[in-house]
Order: structure tokens, then C-alpha cells, then sequence
């Protein structure tokens, strides 16, 4: 009787689940129509969830309007809303209204959802860019180093740092960065995407996107550009440092990976420096997974860019998120969050398919 | 081995979680996982005895010389301080210990539970049911968790919490976040185990399901739980604390909660008073620090090919063969450890 297995067992056992995976047959183009497929049942799963948590509690107009308004009123608002019809007819109209792209309209300020993301959503957009270039220029250098001097205290200092980037929270980080760099220095603004003047000018912009890096660059003033540069730093690194320390993480453990395989240890036979093998030899295959795991982080960005915007009063989606959800505004939050869900599994899916054209192992 | 011990006759003390990899570390991960143990327990003492050890309570406002006053700069009376409200900094940043403490048992008990049943019963049975909940644990894994769990908050509180139900509340919030990465480690183990011949051999002596379920496989399937539970943990101070920062908090009259002075701080910052910020964020960043440097520690030795070159050069020969994952080790965000695909690298030697 093997109860207890022996350690041989174990190591015939291990390669079958991994065999498993990879089978399956079938090219690039049958992965990616399956995993464009996936897509749908994600959106749709995330969507209802959402839906039937916010609903199990009650209306919407109750919550936000609840208290302040007599209870006749408070009916007839009600009524008006449909939100006293039966759920079931309640969640298919609003599967409906999804399909077509109608993610509801806010209670307190009555604009459509959607109307919010068009305009509050590039400056998200532009934090998270800011956000990952930090990451990229502090996570990879650094997770090679600390690769490099793998079990010297240069490691040990580099991956202490890279627990910190994860342990601190974004808000604390931004405060501050706003204590020391905005209040005692005064050398970056305390809050905002930009001044008022130069918020002023790219608003008479024709052509404006939002984007306030872009149109910045749109009205050629160097003024404005350095404005709206400086208003990015602080924000850009505080959400940016969070996502540093996981990528510093996973160069550092997939570099060491690397460094065991044969064919860095041909190319240090050959004579090598170690240098240029953590640079041109081992830093080249550590990077396909970050390429998946991107994906994943676009999930962690936009968490801590709600946490980020509310710090630095960026007015983006998070920094609207967080003020609905002041005012108890839920039907805004349902939307925001159902929209998010969207995008996070739209997001998802293009960063698989790069993994599957990068990496032709991916593809099972 | 993974399976089970191949080495019966190892003493108790051995086998215990952490005093094993304590044993088996060297150099720089020992003192990295001595470390983290020692700011854990700090913080397991402070969250225990904070009646004894804070000066004040945590919504005490005035003593028998009067009232503290807002916004007092350190002093010898307010080590760290007063808040804008006029609390004494120091002891809400010891008493909220508790509420993270609390938060922490409640949120990985509960996910664990749900997690692990969902997961054995999920990779055991298979078919369709594993195939509906692979994907609906896929989609809200790969969703903003702050995001679910301010959705949670809205449901369990209504968006404001005023007793130790708001603990609660926080711990569930936060719980539906967590259940679908325990299910996933569970269930890709669960697979994995039930392939072994132990399982097959039990069943030819009759073993029902849900007894090969809940005795073999379980017993092995939850090998990697203490790493989970050490990085579960310190996202749930985080995520605990984002909630509080957006304003899910808990009342100060109730409780006292990091994220949520950290939110009334905000505007401190701007006019330069900096000990209301400080303190309490310090204090989130050493408690997950403390954490993740026991969870990583842990990570690291159950992995060989991460663990200290020493304990490595014994067991180099097998390392090629120990692990799942093709590539290298796949982190995942915000955790710290080989969640993505929990390979069988654990070889407890």
C-alpha cells in the first residue's frame, strides 16, 4: 500500500499536469477565438455579480435619498425608477442596457456613466502611463541587480526595498511625497493635474483629448508643458513605486530562473562575463512573464489608482468613484465599477494575446 | 516530500510550519524571516495587550487635565501628537492594532474556509462544476480588489460601519476578494493530488468520496496554506485600510483604524503637520512588512531553486524537477508568493 509515497513518485507524477496544460493542439488563431470568447462570460459574470451585491440591499434611490426625502416621495421616485419592478425583469433590462453600452445615469449629478468615463477617464488613463513608466525605469534595472548580487546584502537591501514598495500603501506613499516634496521643499505642486491657467488654456483647445499631457503638448506653450509635467511626478511615482516593487520582484525571480538553465551556463562556459549574461542572456526570457503578469497589474493599477487620485485630487475616474461614493450615490458606483470590469477583462485579453505572440508556449 | 513526509521519524518540532524553515534557512533569509517574525510579534503583542500598553483609549478626547486639543504637535503628553479630532495619535495607531488584528483572523478564517471547501470540491468532482467556478473565480480574481471589496462594504454596511459589526464588514469585504486565490491554490493541488496512486489505492479499499476528500486529499492539498495565509494577511491590513482611506472605515468612536486617520490627515498634510500622517502609515507599513518578510522567507525555502545557495547545493540534483511551472516562478500581484500555479516545489527534506 503506498500511503506514503515515495520521493520518487512524486517526480514522476510532477510532469503530468504540466504535460496536460501545453496539450490540447490547436494554433494561434484557435487560442486566441478561445480566449477572445472568454472575454464574455468574465464581463458577464463580473457584471451580474455586481449587480445582484448592490441590489440585495436595496434601491438605490433609498440609499442615497433615504431619510431626506418623505416617504411618499420617496415611492414615487421609486416607481419612476422601475427599481420597485420584480429583480429578474430589473437585472435583464439592465444586461440589455449593457449590450448596448448604457451603463446607467448617475443619481446625484444625472449624467450617463458612460459620459463620466469619456470625461474622467483619460486622466486615469494618463496616471496609470505615468504610473507604469516608474515602474518599468525602477523594477527592471533593479530586479536584474538584485539578481545579480543574489544572497549579497544588495539583495537582501533591493528586495526589503521591493517589500516596501508593496507594504506602503499607495495614499500613505503620496502623502508623503507630498509632506516632503510639495510642503517642506516646495519644489512639485501639492494637488491637481495642473494649474488653474494651464487648465484654462487646453480647455480653449479645439482639438482637446483630456489627455492633458497630450494637450499640453497641443498648445506648444513650454510652461504648460512643464506644468502639467510636474503635476504628473508625484502621483506617477507614488502609484508607480507600488507596481516597481512586484516588478523588481519577478525580474529578480524569473533572472535567477534563468541563470540555471543550460544555456546561460554554455554562454558562461564560453566565457561570459556574468555582467552581460544577467544583461543580454538571462533578462531576455525573465521577461515574458511580466508580459502576463501586466495583466494582472492593470487590475492592481486601477485599485490603487482610485487610492492615488483621492490622495493627489486627480480628477480622474477613481478620484469620481470615491466622491459618489460619498454622496452614496450607487447607481454612479454600479456603473463605474460594472464599466471597470469591461475594460479590466478587455485589457486582459490583449495582454494574453501579446503573451501568445510572444511566447509560443502559452498557446495550449 | 510533498506528498507526505518521506522521513517519518521526525521530531514534532520539526515539522512545525515555521520553526522547520527557521531550521533550514541561512544567512540573509534567516534574518530576513527573523526579522519578519519579530515585527509580527510585536504587533501580535500590541494588538493583545493595547488596553495596557496605549495611554489613552481610542476615542478618548479629554483626560483629568482637560482636553487634549486638536492638532497638537508630539509632546510629552501626546508622543505622537493629536488628531484633528483631538484623539492622542499614539493610541489609535496601538488600538488599531487590534482592529487589523481582528480584521485579519476573521477575513483569512472565513476565506480559507470557503475557499478550501470550494476548491477540494471543485478540483475533486471536476465536469462542469469545476469548469463554472474555475471561470467565475478567474473573473473576480482578475478584478480591482479594492473595487469588490468597496462593493461588499456598500452591501454588508450600507457604506458605514459604527460598531464591531463595521470589523465585520471590513473582514467580509474583504474575504470575497480572497476566496477565489485560495480556491484556485486548493483546486490546482486538489487536481494534482488526485492523480496520485494514494488516492487511487484508497479507493480500491472503498473509501468514499467525500472521505478520500476530506482525509487524503485535503490533508495534502493544504500544504501551502501558511504561505497564503502570511501574504492574504497582510493584503487584507491594505485593503482594510484602503476602504478606511475612501471613507468604509470605522467610526473612531467604535474602533480605531489606520486608513481611516490616514484619510482625516489628508488635509493636515497641506498646512505641514506631519505626525497625524506618519504614525498611523508607519505603522501599516511595518505590520505588512513584517508579514510579506515571513511570507517571502517561507516562499523562498519551499522553493529550491530560491532557497540560500548552502541548503541549495545538497539538493541541486532534483531542482530541474521539482517545480510545475516551466519558466521560472510566476508571482502575482500584490501577493508574494507561487499562487499563480502552486508547483511542487515544497520539498521538506
Amino acid at each position: 500500500m503506498t500511503i506514503t509515497a515515495s520521493p520518487t513518485d512524486a517526480g514522476t507524477g510532477v510532469p503530468a499536469p504540466a504535460a496536460k496544460r501545453r496539450s490540447g493542439g490547436g494554433g494561434l488563431g484557435r487560442y486566441l477565438f478561445v480566449r477572445f470568447l472568454l472575454i464574455f462570460p468574465t464581463i458577464f459574470i463580473l457584471v451580474t455579480m455586481v449587480f445582484l451585491l448592490m441590489r440585495t440591499t436595496g434601491d438605490p434611490i433609498t440609499a442615497a435619498l433615504g431619510g431626506r426625502l418623505p416617504a411618499d416621495q420617496l415611492a414615487e421616485r421609486i416607481h419612476a425608477a422601475g427599481y420597485d419592478r420584480p429583480l429578474v425583469v430589473q437585472y435583464f433590462e439592465y444586461l440589455g442596457n449593457i449590450l448596448t453600452g448604457n451603463f446607467g445615469t448617475t443619481l446625484s449629478d444625472n449624467r450617463p456613466v458612460t459620459e463620466v468615463l469619456i470625461t474622467y477617464g483619460g486622466a486615469t488613463l494618463e496616471l496609470a502611463f505615468y504610473a507604469l513608466i516608474v515602474a518599468f525605469a525602477v523594477g527592471i534595472p533593479l530586479g536584474m541587480l538584485a539578481a545579480y548580487l543574489r544572497d549579497k546584502w544588495g539583495d537582501a537591501v533591493l528586495r526589503i526595498f521591493a517589500i516596501l514598495c508593496y507594504a506602503t500603501p499607495v495614499f500613505f506613499a503620496g502623502l508623503l511625497l507630498k509632506l516632503v516634496f510639495s510642503v517642506q521643499l516646495g519644489w512639485l505642486p501639492v494637488a491637481g493635474r495642473a494649474s488653474t491657467g494651464s487648465e484654462l488654456q487646453m480647455q480653449l483647445l479645439p482639438g482637446k483629448t483630456g489627455i492633458y499631457l497630450i494637450d499640453a503638448f497641443q498648445t506648444g506653450d513650454p510652461e504648460v508643458i512643464s506644468d502639467v509635467l510636474l503635476h504628473a511626478v508625484l502621483p506617477g511615482i507614488a502609484l508607480g513605486l507600488l507596481t516597481a516593487g512586484i516588478f523588481l520582484r519577478l525580474v529578480r525571480t524569473n533572472v535567477i530562473g534563468t541563470f540555471g538553465t543550460d544555456y546561460v551556463d554554455a554562454a558562461r562556459s564560453r566565457g561570459v562575463r556574468e555582467s552581460r549574461l544577467v544583461r543580454k542572456h538571462a533578462y531576455k526570457p525573465a521577461l515574458i512573464p511580466i508580459i502576463t503578469v501586466i495583466g494582472l497589474q492593470i487590475a492592481l493599477l486601477l485599485g490603487g489608482a482610485v487610492l492615488t487620485e483621492t490622495t493627489f485630487e486627480w480628477k480622474g475616474l477613481g478620484f469620481q468613484l470615491a466622491s459618489y461614493l460619498a454622496s452614496r450615490d450607487f447607481v454612479a458606483v454600479q456603473g463605474i465599477v460594472a464599466l471597470l470590469a469591461v475594460i479590466v477583462a478587455l485589457t486582459n485579453f490583449i495582454v494574453d494575446v501579446i503573451a501568445a505572440l510572444i511566447d509560443p508556449r502559452v498557446r495550449y | 516530500m510533498a506528498i507526505t513526509a518521506s522521513a517519518p521519524k521526525r521530531r514534532l518540532v520539526d515539522r512545525l510550519p515555521v520553526v522547520h524553515q527557521l531550521r533550514q534557512s541561512v544567512g540573509l533569509q534567516r534574518g530576513m524571516l527573523v526579522a519578519g517574525l519579530i515585527i509580527t510579534t510585536i504587533f501580535v503583542i500590541l494588538a493583545i495587550f493595547a488596553p495596557l500598553i496605549a495611554p489613552y483609549g481610542f476615542a478618548q478626547l479629554r483626560d483629568a487635565s482637560g482636553a487634549f486639543g486638536a492638532q497638537q504637535p508630539p509632546s510629552a503628553a501626546h508622543w505622537f501628537g493629536t488628531t484633528v479630532g483631538g484623539y492622542d495619535v499614539l493610541s489609535r495607531v496601538i488600538w488599531g492594532t487590534q482592529t487589523a488584528l481582528l480584521v485579519i483572523i476573521i477575513a483569512v478564517v472565513l476565506s480559507i474556509f470557503a475557499g478550501v471547501l470550494l476548491g477540494l470540491v471543485s478540483g475533486y468532482i471536476g465536469g462542469w462544476l469545476d469548469r463554472v467556478l474555475v471561470v467565475v473565480a478567474d473573473a473576480v480574481y482578475a478584478f480591482p480588489s479594492l473595487l469588490l471589496a468597496i462593493v461588499a462594504a456598500i452591501v454588508i454596511s450600507g457604506g458605514q460601519s459604527n460598531q464591531i459589526a463595521g470589523v465585520f464588514a471590513a473582514a467580509i469585504s474583504i474575504t470575497v476578494v480572497f476566496i477565489p486565490q485560495y480556491f484556485r491554490v486548493i483546486r490546482a493541488e486538489t487536481v494534482r493530488i488526485k492523480a496520485e496512486a494514494f488516492v487511487e489505492s484508497a479507493r480500491v479499499i472503498g473509501a468514499s468520496n467525500s472521505r478520500i476528500m476530506f482525509v487524503h486529499v485535503f490533508r495534502n492539498a493544504t500544504r501551502t496554506l501558511p504561505l497564503i495565509f502570511t501574504l492574504n494577511a497582510s493584503e487584507a491590513i491594505l485593503t482594510l485600510a484602503g476602504l478606511g482611506f475612501l471613507g468604509f472605515g470605522i467610526e473612531p468612536s467604535s474602533a480605531a483604524e489606520w486608513g481611516y486617520d490616514l484619510n482625516k490627515a489628508l488635509s493636515d498634510v497641506t498646512s505641514g503637520i506631519w505626525w497625524t500622517a506618519l504614525y498611523p502609515g508607519l505603522a501599516i507599513v511595518f505590520v505588512v512588512l513584517g508579514i510579506t518578510l515571513v511570507g517571502e522567507s517561507l516562499n523562498d525555502l519551499a522553493d529550491p531553486r530560491l532557497r540560500g545557495r548552502r541548503s541549495v547545493g545538497a539538493a541541486s540534483g532534483e531542482v530541474a524537477q521539482t517545480s510545475v511551472v516551466p519558466g521560472g516562478v510566476i508571482d502575482v500581484p500584490g501577493g508574494m508568493g507561487t499562487l499563480e500555479e502552486p508547483g511542487d516545489g515544497g520539498s521538506d527534506r
